[in-house]
């Protein structure tokens, strides 16, 4: 590719070269609105359909890490922004600081992520796998609080009389959990893996204040999955918790 | 170049407002409004959303074209979602008994 300094070849200018790269990954991030949207839907139209089961079943999430994970990707948010303004203020050494900040908070909400997922494979969680709502009342661990059990076994018991399919349209509902959640964890480990690209060559020292668009564009990339998960939170969280 | 450059306090202002925003979202999920639970989880939601959009992602600080894909973007989800639950809200139960050959058909007429 026919480079000029930073200007690459089929540009005039360097500005209308950062506006075709910023154009072209938000028309990107326009069809990952819609894909995640498509999902969105049909939390919306499943849930509509089974109340009483996605309500049980969204109490049986861990709140506390759910809101950590939250809390997490807002920083992270932020520490990519940073890192972006670094960039453009030709504050070179600064910038693998806060890529490298970034990846750290990232790679903290996977890591969160993996234990919520294995609460859920122990507690039969998992659909397909051996669902049963009632497996964890059934089978406490020693860990668990027996309020916390009693609290759960009683919520069981009077969603099963609203619903007797309480079990199979839970498992709706997990379905919905792990495809959702998981599609954004992937998404994630892309976002890793291009922050992990741009800390290499910012620790080269590759962005200046004239060329700093990668580090512009995968910033917009990571913000629209912190987006998500905006959204994935209140409806995966907080749908049932003010109920007992 | 004429790029704005968004400065470090802006974006710690928006970083305050985000982390509020989620505590404000868990404390009114664990009381009762009834039907407003929802409402209140969502409008908070996109009031994140819109802030990290407009500030970390740039897009008040872009050319219009730009901002007209983004704008897009939201207009087409709106479209999906809305017609899609159009259809969804309307259902009435019809009067054929056959439905029930399915056995939580009935529960689909949402």
């Amino acid at each position: 590719m026919h480079r000029t300094g930073d200007l690459f070849g089929q540009y005039q200018t360097l500005e209308q070269q950062k506006d075709s790269a910023t154009l072209g990954m938000w028309l990107f991030l326009v069809t990952e609105i819609l894909f995640f949207g498509g999902m969105f839907l049909t939390y919306t139209i499943n849930r509509r359909a089974f109340p009483t089961a996605f309500g049980v079943g969204g109490n049986m999430l861990d709140l506390t890490l759910g809101t950590a994970n939250t809390l997490v990707l807002i920083v992270s948010s932020f520490t990519m922004a940073m890192s972006v303004w670094t960039a453009q203020t030709a504050r070179k050494k600064l910038v693998p600081v806060f890529l490298i900040l970034t990846l750290i908070l990232g790679c903290a909400f996977l890591g969160i992520k993996v234990i919520e997922y294995k609460q859920k494979f122990d507690h039969h969680l998992v659909p397909s796998l051996n669902f049963d709502i009632s497996y964890r009342v059934n089978h406490p661990a020693p860990g668990d609080s027996p309020e916390e059990i009693a609290k759960e076994k009683k919520e069981i018991a009077e969603g099963l009389a609203a619903d007797p399919d309480l079990n199979a349209h839970a498992q709706l509902y997990f379905s919905l959990y792990f495809g959702m959640t998981g599609l954004h964890a992937l998404h994630m480990i892309v976002g890793v893996g291009l922050i992990t690209w741009l800390l290499v060559k910012s620790l080269k020292g590759r962005f200046s204040a004239t060329y700093n668009t990668p580090v512009e564009i995968i910033g917009l990339y990571w913000h629209f999955v912190d987006i998500v998960w905006i959204f994935l939170f209140p409806l995966l969280y907080l749908i049932n918790r003010h109920l007992g | 170049m004429s790029e704005h450059i968004v400065s470090p306090k802006i974006y710690a202002v928006i970083l305050l407002a985000l982390l509020v925003g989620t505590l404000l979202t868990v404390a009114a999920a664990l009381r009762d409004f009834g039907p407003w639970n929802i409402v209140i989880a969502l409008a908070i939601a996109t009031f994140k959303a819109t802030l990290v959009i407009l500030f970390f992602m740039h897009a008040r600080y872009v050319k219009g074209r730009t901002q007209l894909v983004v704008i897009s973007g939201f207009f087409w989800l709106a479209i999906m979602l809305s017609l899609t639950l159009v259809d969804y809200t309307t259902r009435r139960p019809e009067p054929s008994t056959s439905q029930r050959s399915v056995p939580s058909a009935h529960l689909f007429h949402v």
